[in-house]
């Protein structure tokens, strides 16, 4: 009845290797069969993604274990035994409960806070679930590490604000606009950065986009790809005076609209907001225009400036994170321990031995003119009882077996032993 | 009793004020609902309150200064509920609630007594002239505290530094298209609030306009808000400068309400 943990991840082994050790597509469901069969292991889960490898297990000897699991892996993998040695962590008991809550609260992911790994970790479960191959302990871990998960996406602010420049353009278009699916976007040049915040932008609600770029070809070619409008390259100026986001990434090694020119803009617009995004280097907007009133420019740096200060404030929600599953895994080595069988013994008993005395007494204050003999009598009796009934679980519970802690966290059901929490 | 129901109503108004600043440094759905609850309870009191007074006298109770001063506080709470009702702007509590909570503390402060109502003050359209001019500034209030929202929101975006309330504050967008649809209802209010008062001076004053200085500072008033329409149709005066303006109407009207009342000159004294 422990917990083992052996894996990898990005912290600590390059793609290269990661990818020699992902169970990808079909090689999952084999690789879990026949990791649930090593003799060392009882129940088994397998986290496979494209920054991890991870297998889960309860297993008796965390460190025979440990030595079938490596040698699994290099086998079903077709690697050398020993490569493996350094690029493996091992965790068990504690340190493999904290490793998986952290996983799943994506504390331990590339980007902290982001929320596919629990996604992942989801299916990984469900895989193992549909196969069968866990039991109490695995189940109890990962419906714990989903409920912790869901807790500190819940408590903390880990997985607000944006962390990826494309992703704070659309932070920003939503505090600058009510509705982004009544704007337009010009897209002004191209390069990969430019295409991939528009992209957000029009999975975030723009359906308008507009394209220019000196050739036009490729402004068409583009435009399609949006399902937008082509715009001649010297006619985006004209443009700008319908369009609320504008994306300017051109080669222009000077700028391409002047403070003087958006002034106009502004004029012909009546001077809604809008919002400029340069992305190009160097800058193709005169940073003067940002002076200019309900104009809002953001140039690569600023951009760069708003993602630094929310990783900042993730770092500092992490920490609430890591108290949150400190706390966690204490209710879940108090479940854990209440498995063995000695102090579940002991709650049965006592339990047994108060409800007798209740019953004992109550019945002795109804009867108030019994002798000493006769008391003594009813209490033996009583004891006599409950020892008889007491008997078969106490004994089931020492005998154990493997299925002794689905057979403890029965009887604590039936009997009503409190220990464990509730989901 | 009316003193009673009148000082819970300023208890549950300044608990509200005091929990909506909290969740300006803390965000907490809880202590949102709580100001909600406070606030909503404060102004169910309030209500009794206006019509116990209404009970007593047979009229609206907006004779007197205390009285005016809290119908004001009132009407504020009623155009914030509506706003709310309509649009769910997230932290106009924290904005709004500290404005009522002044306005009802102020008018705690000023003599309660029930006066009877001088025959010249016996009319229909003074009550509706009255209801008129309050609801109508109680929406220059909501523009006032929108604007006040919508500059804390532009300094962030402008500045580039998007902390503190920046993720909670509504787009600027929707603070000031919901700052321009509160000064399109409180202007013709405003202006209707004008016109009953004109033709109620000439029944009662025989004549239709007597430059006291109340009637001066509504003129002054009704032109900024005239301004503020027109410039933003116009030369699309939106934005930074609409806020800007509608924080300047606002306080225009303030000055028109306790400095006149300070004066105590004029045909209105009684106001």
């Amino acid at each position: 009845m422990r917990i083992l943990v052996v894996g990898l991840n990005h912290k600590i082994a390059d793609v290269e290797v990661r990818e020699k050790l992902a169970f990808s597509g079909e090689k999952l469901e084999e690789g879990l069969a026949r990791f649930r069969e090593l003799a060392e292991i009882q129940e088994a889960i397998i986290l496979s993604t494209c920054n991890r490898v991870e297998l889960y297990a309860n297993v008796t000897d965390t460190t025979k274990a440990s030595e079938s699991v490596k040698t699994f892996l290099s086998e079903f993998h077709a690697i050398n035994r020993n490569s493996l040695e350094n690029s493996l962590y091992i965790y068990d008991d504690v340190t493999a409960v904290k490793h998986v809550f952290r996983v799943a609260s994506s504390l331990d992911s590339m980007v902290v806070g982001e929320p596919q790994i629990l996604g992942q970790l989801k299916d990984a479960y469900e895989l193992a679930l549909s196969k069968k191959t866990t039991g109490i302990l695995l189940n109890k871990l990962m419906k714990k590490a989903i409920s912790v998960a869901k807790r500190v996406r819940t408590e903390t602010h880990i997985a607000e604000n944006a962390v990826s420049i494309s992703f704070a353009a659309v932070e920003l278009a939503r505090k600058i606009f009510t509705d982004l699916s009544r704007k337009v976007c010009m897209l002004v040049g191209a390069g990969e950065m430019a295409e991939l915040a528009a992209r957000h932008l029009v999975n975030n609600g723009i359906q308008d986009v507009l394209v220019a770029n000196r050739t036009y070809e490729r402004a068409c070619d583009l435009s399609k790809e949006f399902n937008g409008r082509p715009v001649k390259f010297d006619e985006f100026i004209s443009e700008m005076a319908r369009t609320d986001i504008v994306i300017c990434s051109t080669g222009s090694p000077t700028y391409v609209v002047t403070k003087n020119q958006m002034q106009k803009v502004m004029k012909e617009r009546k001077q809604k907001q809008v919002f400029l995004i340069d992305i190009s280097v160097p800058r193709n907007l005169d940073p003067g225009i940002n002076e200019l009133e309900n104009v809002y420019l953001y140039n690569i740096d600023d951009l760069q400036g708003v993602v630094d200060s929310n990783m900042f404030e993730r770092q500092k929600e992490a920490e609430k994170a890591e108290r949150i599953v400190a706390e966690e895994i204490e209710t879940f080595l108090k479940w854990q321990a209440s498995l063995d069988s000695v102090p579940t013994i002991r709650a049965l008993r006592d339990k047994a031995e108060e409800m007798k005395r209740e019953e004992v007494e109550k019945l002795i204050h109804k009867l108030p003119s019994l002798g000493d003999r006769e008391k003594e009598a009813i209490e033996y009796m009583a004891a006599a009882l409950m020892n008889k009934l007491m008997h078969p679980p106490t004994a089931a519970l020492k005998e154990g077996g493997d299925d002794k802690a689905s057979l403890v966290a029965l009887i604590r059901r039936l009997y009503g032993i409190n220990g464990e929490d509730k989901e | 009793m009316d003193v009673l129901l009148f000082e819970l109503a300023l208890t549950c108004y300044f608990a509200a004020t005091m929990v909506s600043i909290t969740e300006l440094f803390k965000e907490s759905k809880i202590t949102m609902r709580i100001t909600t609850a406070l606030a909503g309870l404060g102004f169910a009191l309030h209500t009794l309150t206006i019509i116990y007074r209404y009970g007593i006298s047979g009229h609206i109770p907006i004779i007197n200064p205390h009285e005016a001063t809290s119908f004001f506080a009132w009407c504020v709470l009623f155009i914030f509920f509506l706003l709310q009702f309509r649009y769910k702007v997230n932290l106009l509590a924290s904005f709004v609630m500290p404005i009522v909570f002044i306005l009802m503390l102020s008018s705690s402060m000023l003599p309660r007594e029930i006066k009877p109502l001088s025959p010249v003050l016996q009319s229909y359209w003074l009550e509706i002239h009255i209801v008129l001019a309050f609801l109508g500034n109680a929406a220059f209030a909501l523009a006032f505290g929108i604007g006040v929202m919508y500059l804390v929101q532009e300094h962030y975006v402008k500045s580039k530094h998007l902390g503190g309330l920046f993720g909670r504050l509504p787009s600027l967008q929707s603070l000031d298209e919901i700052n321009y649809k509160l000064i399109t209802i409180g202007f013709p209010l405003l202006t209707l609030a004008i016109i009953t008062g004109v033709f109620w001076a000439e029944s009662a004053w025989g004549s239709y306009w007597n430059w006291d200085p109340r009637e001066v500072w509504s003129l002054i008033t009704w032109f900024i808000y005239a301004i503020i329409l027109h410039a933003r149709l116009v030369a699309g005066w939106r934005g930074k400068r609409a806020a800007l303006l509608s924080i300047i109407g606002f306080l225009t009207i303030l000055i028109a309400f306790f400095g006149i009342k300070l004066l105590k000159k004029g045909l209105h004294v009684f106001l």
